[in-house]
Formats: C-alpha cells, structure tokens, sequence
C-alpha cells in the first residue's frame, strides 16, 4: 500500500475542510485533503447555493407570473413556462464554477486533494480508498475531522422513491404536482415556498406547533403569512404517519385524528446529523456531546493533535462557523495562539421574507440574567421597502440596559440576509446603541432600519 | 380647587425643631387620605407625618436632612374645595420653609413681607423670589423650598466595571493581537465605551509587563478609585452632634478593673438551667444592673445629671438606666426606668424590650429620655479595655468588656478563672476619683460575691 507523510490531513472537503486546507497550505504546513465526492460539501453542492440558486429562480418566475395577471407596476407579460432542466444546468453551472474554483484555490495554496473514502486507523493513520481504485496509507501529524452532517431519514418514511431528502429536491426532473414537505425547519420552508413559486401545491407538515420553532414568534409572523399568501396548506401540530405511493403521506393530528395527503413528493427535512461515525472515527474515542464530536475553544478534540470542525461538532451547523473554525486550526498548527470564539455567528433562513438573527434573542438575554431594552422598526416605514413592494418584516435591537451594549439583532423582511453583516460586525466591534445611532445610514436602503431600531431603543426614532 | 398646606405638627414635650429625614412623596405625586408624607425626627424619635386630605402635591416644604421649625409648612398639596390656605397667606411657604432652625419660626413666617405677586399662585415659579431672599439672609438653609427634581441629579453613570465572569469585550483584532501576545484579555481593563478593550489598553499592558491596570477588576489587588459623600443627617448627625458636645464638655477619666466573674458565670448558668423555660434566658448584663444599682446606693453622687450652664447637680433616688443600643440607624440609648425596683428577670425583660424598641425604630419619647446613668456592653466584642463617652448630662458611664478564661493563681495554685474588665469613665467636674474607684470597687465586691447582689 502506497505511503503518503503529511503534516494535517483533512477529512472531508466542505467550507469547513477546504478553509482549513487552504489556510494551512498558505502558511506552509504540508496539507492532504480528502473528500468522497466533490470538493465544496454540502454547502457548495447540495446546499446552501443551489439552495439560494433555486430560490432566485423561483422568485423570478413568480415575477414573471404576477406580471401576466396584470401587475400594479404597469408591467403586462405573457403567461411564463419554465424548463425545469435547463435551470438545473443553470444552478450545476454555478455549483461547478464554484467547486472549481475551490479545487483552484487548493491547488494554488499547495494541497494535496484526494477523492476517495478515508478511514481512520488511528489518530495518526488514516487509509484512503481513492477512487480510482488506488488504496494508500496516509500519516499525518496531526489530524482535522470536517465530515459534516447528513440529512435525517423518518424511518415510517425511508428516503427512496418519492420520498426525498433536500439533495434530490434540488435536482429535480420535472416538477412535482404536489409536494408535501415534512419539517418546517429552515430548509423545508426555504424549498416549500420555492416549489409553490414555481407552481407547485405544497402542504408543509410540523411536529412542534409554530413554524421555525428556533425563532420567537414576532419573528416568524411576516413569513407564516406568506406561507398563507402563497396558498401553502399548514399542518401544525401533526406527526408524520407513513407514506406509500397509491395514498400518498399520511400524518396524525394533535386530536389523534388521521389525514392523508395526496402527493407525489415528500421531502423529509426534519434535520441533519453528523457524520461522527461509520468512518473509524468512532474507533478514535473521542470524547461525545451527544452525536457530535466534543471540542474546545481550540477546536481541539479530547484526543491530542486531533481537531475537529464544522457540524460533525454540534449547533449551528453553519458553513460560515465551519470557515472560521477552520482557520481557527490551520493557523494553530502553524503555531499561532488562536481560539475560537466569536461573539456572533448570524443564522439567515432565506425563506420569503427572510429571517436573519445575530447575538442573543430578548428571551436568551433574559434567561443570562441580563437586563436589557429593545428597540424595533417596521419595514412598513421604510421608504425603500415600499419601492421593493415589500413592507412586511422589521428589525430589533437588543441592548443591556446599564451601558447599551448591543447584545443582539434580529430581522425580518425581504433581502435582509444582507443586514447580517452589520448585525454582526457591529457585535464583534463592542457596539453600544449610540455607536449604531450616531452612524449614517445611506438613503434609502433597508438599512436605515438598522439605524432607527437602535434610536428607538434609545428612545430617540425619527420616522416612527 | 383650593391649596392645602401641612405644616409641621407640635409633637409636644417643648419640641421647637424637627430634621426632615426622608419624604414619601415628590412635587406632582397624587396621595390619598393617611397616606404618609414625610418622616421627621425629633430629638431621638422619628414621626411619620400622614397626609390628612387627599390631593395632589404642589411642592415640598424642604430637602431631606434640614431642619424646620415647629408649624413650618412641610407640603403643599392642591385639593378639591376650598384647602386651608386663604389669598394672601401666600407667604408662608417661602418664609417658613426657609425659617431658621430656631423655635420663633411662627412669629416669622407671620412677619414676613408679602410676596410680590398677592394672588395665590400655586405654582412654584413666584415663590423663587422670596425663597431667595430668605435664603440669602439666612445661608445655612437650603436655597429653594421646591424639591430637587431628578433631572437636575447628575445623570447615573453609565460604564460599569466588568465582573469577574464576565466575557471581556474586544474587537476581534485587538483579541487576534491578545492571542498573539499570549495575554488573557480578561485580565486587561477596558478604557473605551462599555469598558471596551482597545488597542492601547492592551499596549499599556505590555508595557507594564502584564500588570493589572489600576482600577482593573477581577483581583483584590488592584487600586481603587472613587469617593462616596454620605450626607450626615438623621440621627448620625444627632449622635455626632451629642458625641461632640460630651466630650468637648465633659473632663473624662477613665477607670478600668479587672473583676473576677467565675461564681457569677456560675450562679447564672444555675439559673438558666432552672428558669430559662419560664422565665427567659438571662444574660450578664441583669447582674451588672444590679450591681450598679446596689453600688450606687454608697455613690449617689455618680447617679447623676450635671446641668454645667446652672452649676446644679441632680442626684436621683431611682436608677434609670440607659443601655447603649447598636440599631440599624446607628447608636441609641433607650432607657430601662427604675432599674433599682427589677429582678434580675424583669430587668433583662426591660432591656430587651427597650432594646428592641430602638432597633426597630418605634421606640417612644420616653423610652429614650431621662437615663441618670449608663452601660454600654459590646459582647463578645467588648474587647480589653474601652473608654465609653459619657451620655451627657449624665456624669457616669460603665463599659462591659469581654470575658476570657484565664489562669490565676489561688491559693498558691494556678486554676482556670473567668475574667472580665469594666471600663467607666467619669466626669472628672462632679465625680472624684477616689468615688470612682471606690464604686467600681463596690461593684466588683458583689460581682465577684453574687450573694452580695441579693444580701444588702
């Protein structure tokens, strides 16, 4: 078996795997990657932008289609058809220019990337099956766990079939008459609303009695209503039966009554788990937090020299963590003091409107024993809003109420996944509400909201 | 609509002043009927005013910590009908508000000029002028009878210092710096807002080699800034005042023995053990009463109230005994009356209830007045030695101190015994020195022979 020495060895090629490689091989650290199937993980290829990706579509079409019915803009256009395929190709189009570009960047900071299955001896040994059939031994110094997560299967409802996982709703072939989508978590609402914008019906089945049970309810209010304008049918409340292909899904109630919904796609997208074993890492003995690897502040597992990122260790299973955390490591092993341990990492549900949190919610401050005052301001008030045709949504501030320490920031609205970045420099920067206030904020844009929640919280808004 | 004016009650018992010590109420503030006002202190109690009508307050009558005579105007409230204030006594506010601490308050407001404008303008605004006038004839009085308002307080102070557990807050280049420097940053204080950890305040760490920053947190060590002005008002100022005037009168000396107290010690646990369920517990403190009862039978001249402006002597047949009481609020002395006619259960019954009286602020007038003589004990704290102030007029003071198990020698053997100092300080214009040492002589006899107590 041929013998690979290397100083890190990455396993696995998602945002987490391919910063930290990249980050490594620019400061000099001899790096191997390897990733199963195509670099970028879940993220690049069947997550987050073909996700976004479809979700653009969608909303294009939807545009489209209002403007046949005769637009208040004045806008008339003919009745619009969509060739699924093609969008496919367009959204491939993407995710390879993406995949490539990240295969470039490896290349460029000195990487060595195998496609392969890896298999961890021990915490210095892993053997490589690559795929093209050459098995290799690779021994590393040390050793960086970036396997992600994998979507969760119902075993009343096994994915095949009509029952699919996110991955093949973003892939489709035709698209579905009826798609009933079980979990309305951040990805199923983000699919659900795409495919009933692209003409599907779709009925979205819920355990829990809200939707987006992470968010407190002033937050999801502007895109239940949505799910209601878009005609989505709600099942709250509800647990998932079975599904067979003649009757379709069936779900029980809260009144144990039982309903069954004729459909001809099921996505199940009732969560993610890591993917902490079936690969020999279970035979390191790491110590657990559940089914996630535990980790410090380091990134650093209870074995030494081995590191772990990304989802594989726990909430949030966010790319841009992963990112972070990868540089975290790769900076580490070149001998720097790093830790990981920002203030904020900003969630963004890409559902329509938006939901976009960073920092703590009133709730979280409340229970950390913080005493703290909020500000809000409605997109109902915001000139730029109104020429986006979409006013519904509004963004909060929330501040100790002993130094106006921004502690979090919470908003609801159309686009306003780009408010994310002030939420969370702003935190990062130890911003007080005066620091927010007293900055301009350019006319007219969606953030001016930004700087009038902060003078509300202060007692001081302008246009409210 | 009509203005209603409190003034400041005759409590009685020749009481000319009363210090305002806090107010219930502010100016704009609606009260109900009973509902109380102002707490007021007399010499040694404290009064609650209530509010006799129901209305709304216009102002406050003076600041907390000044004094006011007797029929000052306290508050003034607006009322449905008519009120108590007629047109054109619109004066006394201003006058009576601002009148000196000195007891013809009354003739003054009366004879205080009318003010500029006759109409009985409720609003604070016309009596400025006035108050003003006043103030500046008499300077020790507040310059406005109107509240403080809040607004007008310096705003609260917005940077609190970072508590241990808390995360420190810093950019993440300063914390990239930090980690690249090796230093905890919980560790460095922050100058910027909200205690933000900036650039320098890390360079100024370096550069004193990893000090703690002055005033920094989360360390005993580290230096500490600030200052806190405590206004001396109430009854510290009462204590100060009395404290001052004793020992700037009084020609103290002070006289300390050591008194054997083991078959006390004895003969009190013997009698706990057989009364304590019916009776109560009693302390040490009944026995020395007694003992100073009985001592100063041989001493009249130490039970005594010494009036040095009429160079008369009082000496008393009863002993009332004022006992030196640590209440919430500070020193009080609360008096047990005819200590000479108590048992020992009766006299510990008396103290405690006079003592608590004062700690719980409700003790009356009479419970803290008219002491000929005085003890003070600390307990187990009491220490070596102390030299107590005597509580003037009183001419006497004896002073409790610890008692400690120590070898003696009796009998050419050396045996544990129980031993306690007295400390007394007496004033040295009536009392001499040989009656001084002679009294506690006295006492010390039947202490150390507690038959004595009971055999006269």
């Amino acid at each position: 078996m041929k013998e690979i020495t290397t100083r890190l060895l990455v396993i696995g090629g998602g945002p987490g795997g391919y910063v930290a490689a990249i980050r490594a091989g620019q400061l000099g650290v001899s790096t191997v990657l390897v990733e199963t199937s195509e670099l970028g993980g879940t993220c690049l290829t069947i997550g987050c932008i073909p996700s976004k990706a479809m979700i653009h579509a969608a909303r294009q079409f939807e545009h489209a289609a209002q403007s046949a019915g005769g637009s208040p803009l004045g806008i008339r256009a003919g009745q619009p058809s969509i060739d699924i395929t093609q969008t496919v190709q367009w959204k491939d189009g993407i995710v390879s220019r993406l995949t490539g570009g990240v295969g470039t960047l490896l290349r460029k900071a000195g990487v060595k990337v195998i496609k392969g299955w890896a298999q961890v001896q021990d915490g210095k040994t892993v053997t490589v099956q690559a795929k093209d059939g050459e098995s290799m031994r690779v021994q590393c110094e040390h050793l960086l766990l970036a396997t992600g997560s994998e979507p969760v299967e119902l075993p009343m409802a096994p994915f095949g079939g009509a029952v699919v996982s996110s991955t093949e709703l973003l892939s489709p072939v035709d698209l579905p008459r009826h798609l009933v989508v079980v979990g309305a978590g951040y990805i199923g609402l983000e699919l659900g609303i795409a495919y009933r914008k692209l003409g599907a019906d779709v009925t979205v089945v819920e355990a829990e009695n809200t939707i987006l049970p992470r968010y407190d309810a002033e937050l999801t209010k502007p895109v239940l209503q949505s799910l209601k304008r878009h005609g989505i049918t709600l099942h709250l409340d509800c647990s998932m039966e079975g599904h067979d292909e003649r009757t379709g899904v069936h779900i029980r109630n809260a009144q144990a009554d039982q309903i069954a919904i004729d459909a001809d796609r099921v996505l199940v997208a009732v969560g993610r788990r890591p993917r902490s074993s079936g690969n020999g890492i279970e035979s390191l003995q790491l110590r657990m937090d559940g089914h996630f690897i535990a980790v410090d502040d380091r990134c650093q597992t209870s074995m030494r020299s081995v590191w772990a990122i990304g989802d594989v260790t726990g909430e949030p299973m966010l790319a841009h963590r992963a990112m972070a955390q990868g540089v975290v490591v790769a900076e580490q092993i070149a001998g720097q003091n790093r830790r990981f341990q920002p203030l904020s990492i900003p969630a963004v549900c890409f559902t329509d409107p938006e939901i976009v949190t960073a920092g703590l919610s009133a709730a979280q401050a409340e229970d950390a024993g913080v005493d703290c005052i909020q500000g809000t301001f409605p997109f109902a008030a915001n000139g730029r809003a109104m020429t986006l045709q979409s006013t519904a949504g509004f963004v909060r501030v929330i501040a100790r109420r002993d130094n106006h320490l921004i502690l979090g920031w919470q908003a609801v609205g159309q686009d306003v996944s780009e408010l994310a970045a002030a939420f969370s420099q702003s935190m990062e920067m130890g911003a007080q509400l005066e620091d927010i206030a007293g900055t301009i904020h350019a006319h007219p844009t969606l953030g001016e909201a930004v700087q009038e929640a902060a003078l509300q919280a202060l007692g001081q808004a302008l246009h409210i | 609509m009509g203005t209603y004016v409190i003034r400041i009650p005759d409590i009685g018992e020749g009481i000319a002043e009363v210090e305002l010590v806090a107010w219930h109420v502010a100016a704009g503030d609606t009260v109900s009927e009973d509902q109380l006002v102002a707490d007021v202190m007399t010499d040694k109690a404290t009064v609650e005013i209530p509010c006799p009508v129901d209305g709304k307050v216009i102002s406050l009558g003076g600041e907390v910590g000044q004094t006011l005579a007797v029929g000052a105007e306290l508050l003034r409230l607006q009322v449905e009908g008519a009120g108590n204030l007629r047109e054109g006594d619109d004066a006394a506010p201003s006058a009576a508000a601002a009148a000196p601490a000195q007891a013809a308050s009354q003739t003054q407001s009366q004879a205080a000029p009318p003010p500029p404008a006759a109409a009985p303008d409720p609003e604070p605004a016309p009596k400025a002028e006035p108050a003003q006038q006043t103030a500046s004839a008499e300077p020790h009085v507040p310059s406005s009878p109107t509240s403080a308002t809040e607004s007008e307080r310096p705003p609260r102070q917005r940077v609190t210092p970072r508590r241990a557990s808390e995360r420190p807050l810093a950019s993440p280049a300063v914390r990239r710096r930090a980690l690249d420097l090796g230093i905890e940053l919980r560790f460095v204080q922050g100058s910027g807002p909200a205690g933000r950890i900036m650039h320098e305040d890390l360079a100024d760490f370096v550069a004193r080699g990893g000090q703690l920053h002055a005033g920094g947190s989360g360390t005993g060590y580290e230096k500490r800034q600030g200052e806190q002005t405590i206004p001396v008002i109430g009854l510290r100022r009462m204590i100060a005042r009395k404290m001052q005037h004793a020992k700037r009168q009084i020609p103290h000396f002070a006289y300390v023995e050591e008194v054997d107290v083991t078959e006390l010690e004895k003969l009190r646990q013997t009698l706990n053990a057989r009364h304590a369920g019916s009776r109560g517990k009693l302390t040490l403190l009944p026995f020395l009463v007694r003992a100073m009862v009985l001592a100063l039978r041989e001493f009249p001249q130490i039970n005594a109230r010494y009036d040095d402006e009429a160079d008369v002597v009082t000496r008393f047949a009863a002993v009332h005994m004022g006992v030196a009481t640590q209440t919430p609020n500070g020193l009080m002395v609360p008096v047990v009356q005819h200590a000479e006619a108590l048992d020992l259960w009766s006299c510990a019954q008396g103290i405690a209830e006079v003592a608590a009286a004062a700690r719980s602020g409700k003790a009356s007038r009479d419970t803290l007045t008219g002491s000929t003589i005085t003890i003070t004990s600390l307990g187990p704290l009491g220490g070596i030695v102390s030299t107590p102030v005597i509580n003037h007029p009183e001419v006497a003071i004896v002073g409790v101190n610890r008692m400690v198990e120590r070898p003696m020698l009796q009998d050419g053997r050396v045996v544990p015994r129980l031993l306690m100092n007295l400390s007394s300080s007496f004033d040295h214009r009536v009392v001499d020195g040989m009656d001084a040492a002679q009294f506690i002589q006295s006492m010390r006899t039947r202490l150390e022979t507690p038959a004595l107590l009971f055999a006269e």
